[in-house]
């Protein structure tokens, strides 16, 4: 058995010296199988999403159709309740909702963990008052509290970005803040404090590193809840201004044929279910590489 | 020990102030949502002088700071008032529905919280094994359906298929004990497949985080077993993040319900919060939201107080 | 090649979609007629069977719902009303004026002086007698400066309310009007017992309706239980009813499907065929005055332009929004809100079409080529408001005019939106008579004139009309009124929705359901029964 920290990886290849892609193709290579499916998932929603306008027989709110077509040549997956083609809008769909989800979820993690760290690091009232901020927030029903904020500012793309980003921001907060507590206590961040390194060299060369793992695994799941959010936004008449597609809306939309077993509903639900597996598949290998454990372990 | 008590002493006092920031912040949110009561009663059918007359009736005519200084003052005696809406107590209007709300978050955390830990460990223990994945996949796709259609799908399996559950769970005071255990297991089930995913992984990753530890590595040349090398080392250490996720997800069973209420008719309190929302019902909303954020308090209360328990050396930071 | 009554056949046992029903029904050039097969007729309708609970979902009722008349809002509430109350006058489930406490009425002085002679022995749930002392002090309770009630522009249209003796109410108008007593049968205006004070306690809940009051669970649930000392109490079948609160429409289905509920509203027009080939299942459907209107402001450029407000008329395709947003379960509007159950409905009005061209040259007309428009939706108006607006955004696009949509916040939406955007969508649950449907919205001092339109024929038309007892001469004056109105007024009226419901097999129903609201006129407890 062998220990594969990071540093320990960086030693490794200063000997072989490969290029960073080289070596990077390599890992991939060597990954699990369901990872391997993980990325090909991702990837083929990434070039869906870029490249949406190309691969649709018809315009994102174009009414093609008759309402509930059936799956035909004409109409891949059928129309939709208004008769837009259904394939057509789940297309536009990957590119709207993986778009938001993804701006949502990354500034969720820069304000919640940078905060969450600072947190555990600085300790004492700095601590309390971000750790109360933080309550406040939390205990405040995020649904309600969107409503609230959604009907005073307007329910505009960007709008609704940053304020899913603040309330998730909260979730990460907590998280960041208890994993690093563990780390805070560790010695080699008492040397480093010792050493009279700055707040920023502690926080990201020595607090980071050593949380990411729950952090990322957090990333995969926070990612995913972005679309369910919305969509239980659309449940409460807000979310996304129509015609724009998003998968959330979409279930929505078709939910109530789920009831006489018509399949419609699962599509977009699927979309969603599909990439969830696929984005955590990658995270349980980034989580496979920095525990620094090998497979059949 | 006396330091634990302190810390519980002071992060209670700070508790209260958060409620206080809570309601002095759904009050204002309140307040600035456009139109108000006696427009959102009214609806379609409100005309200038019906809703003047409305307004003077409740009082909703003073400047925004009296009401709000009125009502702390009730609050400091015990006093949630009367609703505006329709002029009933309110701690009558939302004790029987703070039962029903623990009721059921009681119920789903009963089956949500051992089977996630228990998952979460087997998991970690059968790691990369078809088992790991399978669950994996399961969890993970029951969590990318909005509630509301895990709802309809359990529906449409449990009670229009199969007959074994009701679709409505509308208990009352009266509906004995086991009935209304029977008529909320499709919402307590909804809810845990909701939450289940989260729980579980993160109990995974906490595990597998800590297994290539030192004394992990220590514990392995001593040549036990895997099973007890998690039991016994690395789950008492990986308790922090895990606590921490349970206490979240268990405030989430009790605050935010309010779509599961709705695809089951359960009276339970969201409905009422986001009914008084669109009301403008401020008096209801606040103590709805203040005993939500109570909730919050102290579940993350306690869930810092077993992080601290588990890790002796957060006792004594520096 | 099949017969009618055979397709009626295959429709009802759900092997044949409604869609091809009316394809098929077209060839026997029966288009036109179709949908007065298609109303709320009943196979069930055997002998009416006593006792027995009836539960009932709707899709409305909130937790903040108030027993006092004056602020229902809601079919639950509606419902729950017309199950405990007794009114004055009832319109019947055929649509015509009938007596309920008022047997007898009788205009004089140019139906400004009404006289209304009460029925004896009424009793109320707490044992006092009914007398024109309560009947005052319940019309009362919505009249006054601190009235907040939904009626009160209906008493504010009294000069003076008298008690005349034990059983005899006169009330006398500040104008003519000659449907008081069509007004009377509001659903607002119940009649409840006065104290000593002469008030009524109004949160009470206690009248003199066919049922008492059980018990109240606003937003949950409410019961209903028979009043034996009622003085029709022979007229109602059922011992007990049940109003459960069931928003979301896809668990109001599942309920019915799995016989946890025996009836319910406001069905689904999506899923609506898929229901139908329910065997246990029964889809009641009548076609009604509600109606769906996207208001212009008048007052607003561009909507001041008349040729611009005709050519936004013209650019909407009524038969598509009608088979995409209703599926089919309603009827085109001609853009004013006199529908099928109204008295004076005037089926010479040419149908206005869906002519892009026409509107190209009428903005051309106007100086307004490639107009923008905002337009406000949201699913709080009806749903599928939000689709239609989509739908609108394509046909006007086809006119040449370019419309933005933008979604309104749910909630607030009547208060901050509607009246406020000067273009939105509106939803109106139809009003029994012409005047009241003009009055309320479309009369130039009207308080919900949510169009600021202001035609002076039309409101000189309006008073005329509404103190005219000649019938002829009235049907004449009210068609003119729509004319006006189709073609110069402020709102585009482009669908009327069906009231759509659904009972399982365990409910009987009479042979025809009222047409003016849902479930039966919202008084289904008082004419559906229970099969064993």
């Amino acid at each position: 058995m062998k220990l594969d920290s990071p540093t320990n990886l960086s030693t490794h290849t200063a000997v072989i010296r490969p290029s960073k892609l080289n070596l990077a193709l390599r890992e991939l290579w060597k990954a699990p199988l369901s990872a391997k499916l993980g990325i090909i998932i991702v990837l083929a929603y990434v070039f869906v999403a870029l490249f949406a306008p190309w691969l649709t027989p018809y315009g994102e709110s174009e009414i093609v159709g008759g309402p509930f077509e059936l799956w035909s040549e004409k109409y891949l997956l059928g129309t939709d309740n208004l008769g837009r083609d259904m394939f057509t809008r789940l297309l536009y769909g990957a590119r709207n909702t993986i778009g938001i989800a993804l701006i949502t979820t990354l500034l969720a993690f820069f304000i919640g963990g940078i905060t969450g760290i600072l947190a555990a690091i600085l300790g004492g009232w700095a601590d309390q008052i971000m750790s109360r901020v933080v309550d406040v927030l939390m205990a405040i029903p995020s649904l309600i509290f969107s409503l609230l904020l959604l009907t005073i500012f307007g329910t505009s793309i960007p709008v609704l970005i940053v304020i899913i980003a603040v309330l998730d921001s909260t979730r990460v907060f907590r998280l960041a803040r208890a994993v690093s507590l563990n780390v805070v206590v560790m010695d080699y961040v008492e040397a480093a404090r010792l050493r009279g390194e700055g707040l920023a060299w502690i926080t990201l060369r020595e607090v980071l590193p050593n949380i990411m793992p729950p952090l990322v695994a957090e990333f995969g799941l926070r990612f995913c809840f972005v679309f369910l959010t919305i969509a239980a936004l659309s449940f409460l008449g807000l979310g996304i201004q129509p015609p724009t597609a998003d998968w959330g809306s979409m279930v929505r939309d078709n939910a109530t044929l789920i009831s006489y077993g018509d399949v419609t509903p699962l599509l977009p639900a699927g979309a969603i279910a599909l990439l969830t597996v696929g984005v955590n598949f990658i995270v349980d290998w980034f989580l496979q590489k920095t525990s620094g454990l090998k497979d059949g372990q | 020990m006396g330091s634990i008590v302190n810390v519980i002493l002071q992060r209670l006092g700070l508790g209260i102030l958060v409620l206080f920031a809570v309601s002095l912040i759904i009050f204002l949110g309140v307040e600035l949502l456009p139109g108000d009561l006696c427009q959102a009663i009214q609806g379609q059918a409100a005309t200038e002088s019906t809703v003047a007359a409305c307004r003077r009736d409740l009082g909703l005519d003073q400047a925004a700071p009296v009401r709000y200084i009125h009502w702390l003052g009730n609050i400091a005696q015990g006093d949630f008032g009367t609703s505006l809406a329709n002029g009933r107590k309110i701690s009558e209007l939302i004790s029987v529905r703070l039962g029903n709300t623990f009721f059921l978050a009681a119920v789903a955390a009963v089956i949500a919280v051992p089977l996630s830990l228990a998952l979460g460990i087997l998991a970690a223990l059968y790691r990369n094994s078809w088992f790991d994945r399978s669950i994996n996949i399961l969890t993970l796709s029951s969590i990318s359906f909005p509630e509301f259609f895990v709802a309809y799908i359990l529906i449409l399996i449990f009670s229009v298929k199969l007959a074994w559950f009701p679709s409505l769970a509308d208990v009352s005071p009266d509906t004995p004990f086991f009935e209304r255990l029977h008529k909320v297991f499709l919402p307590a089930l909804t809810l845990t497949l909701v939450v289940m995913a989260h729980m579980m992984r993160m109990t995974r990753a906490a595990i597998i985080n800590l297994m290539a530890s030192p004394y992990i590595e220590m514990a392995k040349f001593k040549g036990l077993s895997r099973a007890h090398i998690i039991m016994h080392h690395a789950l008492p250490n990986a308790w922090a993040p895990i606590v921490n996720v349970v206490a979240l997800n268990l405030a989430y069973l009790i605050v935010g319900v309010v779509i599961v209420e709705v695809v089951f008719v359960y009276p339970g309190l969201g409905q009422l919060i986001v009914d008084s929302v669109q009301k403008r019902d401020i008096p209801v909303v606040q103590a709805c939201s203040i005993i939500f954020a109570a909730t919050y308090v102290l579940l993350n209360l306690t869930a810092d107080i077993l992080s601290i328990a588990t890790n002796p050396r957060l006792l004594h930071p520096r | 090649m099949t017969n009618l009554p055979q397709l009626e056949a295959e429709l009802r046992a759900g092997t044949l979609s409604r869609r091809d029903f009316l394809k098929a029904a077209a060839l026997f050039g029966l288009s036109a007629a179709a949908p007065s097969i298609l109303l709320g007729t009943s196979a069930y309708a055997a002998e009416p069977q006593k006792g027995g609970h009836l539960k009932i979902g709707t899709g409305h009722g909130s937790t903040t719902d108030s027993l006092d008349p004056a602020t229902y809002e809601n079919n639950c509430m509606q419902s729950i009303g017309k199950t405990i109350h007794n009114y004055l006058t009832q319109v019947g489930a055929d649509g015509k004026l009938g007596p309920e406490l008022a047997e007898s009425w009788e205009a004089s002085d140019g139906a400004k002086k009404w006289v209304f002679k009460l029925r004896q022995g009424v009793e109320f749930h707490n044992g006092q007698k009914m007398t024109a002392k309560d009947v005052v002090a319940s019309l009362k309770h919505h009249s006054g400066a601190d009235s907040k009630s939904g009626a009160k522009v209906i008493v504010d249209t009294f000069a003076d309310m008298q008690a005349d003796g034990d059983h005899t109410v006169i009330i006398t108008l500040k104008d003519g009007n000659a449907d008081l007593p069509y007004q009377v049968s509001d659903f607002h205006l119940a009649i409840m017992p006065a104290n000593a004070d002469g008030k009524v306690d109004a949160k009470s809940g206690i009248g003199c309706g066919y049922y008492k009051l059980k018990n109240f669970e606003p937003g949950v649930k409410s019961s209903v239980e028979k009043f034996a000392n009622h003085w029709n109490a022979g007229a109602v079948h059922l011992d007990s009813a049940e109003f459960i609160t069931i928003a979301d429409v896809t668990a109001r289905v599942n309920a019915l499907t799995t016989g946890e509920i025996d009836a319910a509203d406001r069905m689904d027009v999506k899923t609506l065929h898929l229901l139908a080939r329910n065997k246990n299942v029964r889809v009641i459907e009548t076609s009604g005055n509600a109606h769906y209107s996207m208001p212009m402001r008048c007052d607003t450029d561009p909507y001041k332009n008349p040729d611009v407000r005709l050519a936004l008329k013209y650019a909407v395709d009524r038969n598509a929004m009608l088979e995409t947003v209703l599926r089919g379960h309603g009827y085109i509007g001609n853009d004013h809100p006199i529908g099928r159950a109204n008295r004076y409905l005037d089926n010479n009005l040419p149908q206005r079409a869906y002519d892009p061209d026409k509107a190209k040259s009428l903005l051309k007309k106007a100086g307004a080529e490639g107009l923008k428009v905002q337009l406000s939706t949201s699913d709080a108006a009806f749903a599928g408001a939000v689709d239609a607006a989509v739908l609108y955004k394509e046909h006007a696009a086809k006119a040449g005019i370019n419309v933005e949509i933008i979604r309104e916040p749910s909630d607030g939406y009547w208060s901050n939106v509607w009246m406020k955007k000067p273009f939105c969508f509106c939803y109106w649950g139809g009003r029994p008579t012409e005047d009241w449907a003009f009055s309320t919205a479309y009369a130039a001092d009207a308080e919900w004139n949510d169009t600021v339109w202001k035609n002076d024929k039309f409101n000189k038309l309006l008073v005329e009309a509404r103190a005219e007892l000649d019938e002829p001469k009235r049907a004449a004056m009210y068609a003119e009124m729509q004319m006006i109105l189709s073609d110069d007024g402020g709102a585009i009226i482009p669908i009327f929705n069906n009231y759509i419901g659904a009972v399982t097999n365990k409910v009987g129903t009479p042979e025809v359901i009222a047409n003016d609201w849902d479930l039966d006129g919202q008084r289904a407890v008082l004419r559906w029964w229970k099969v064993a």
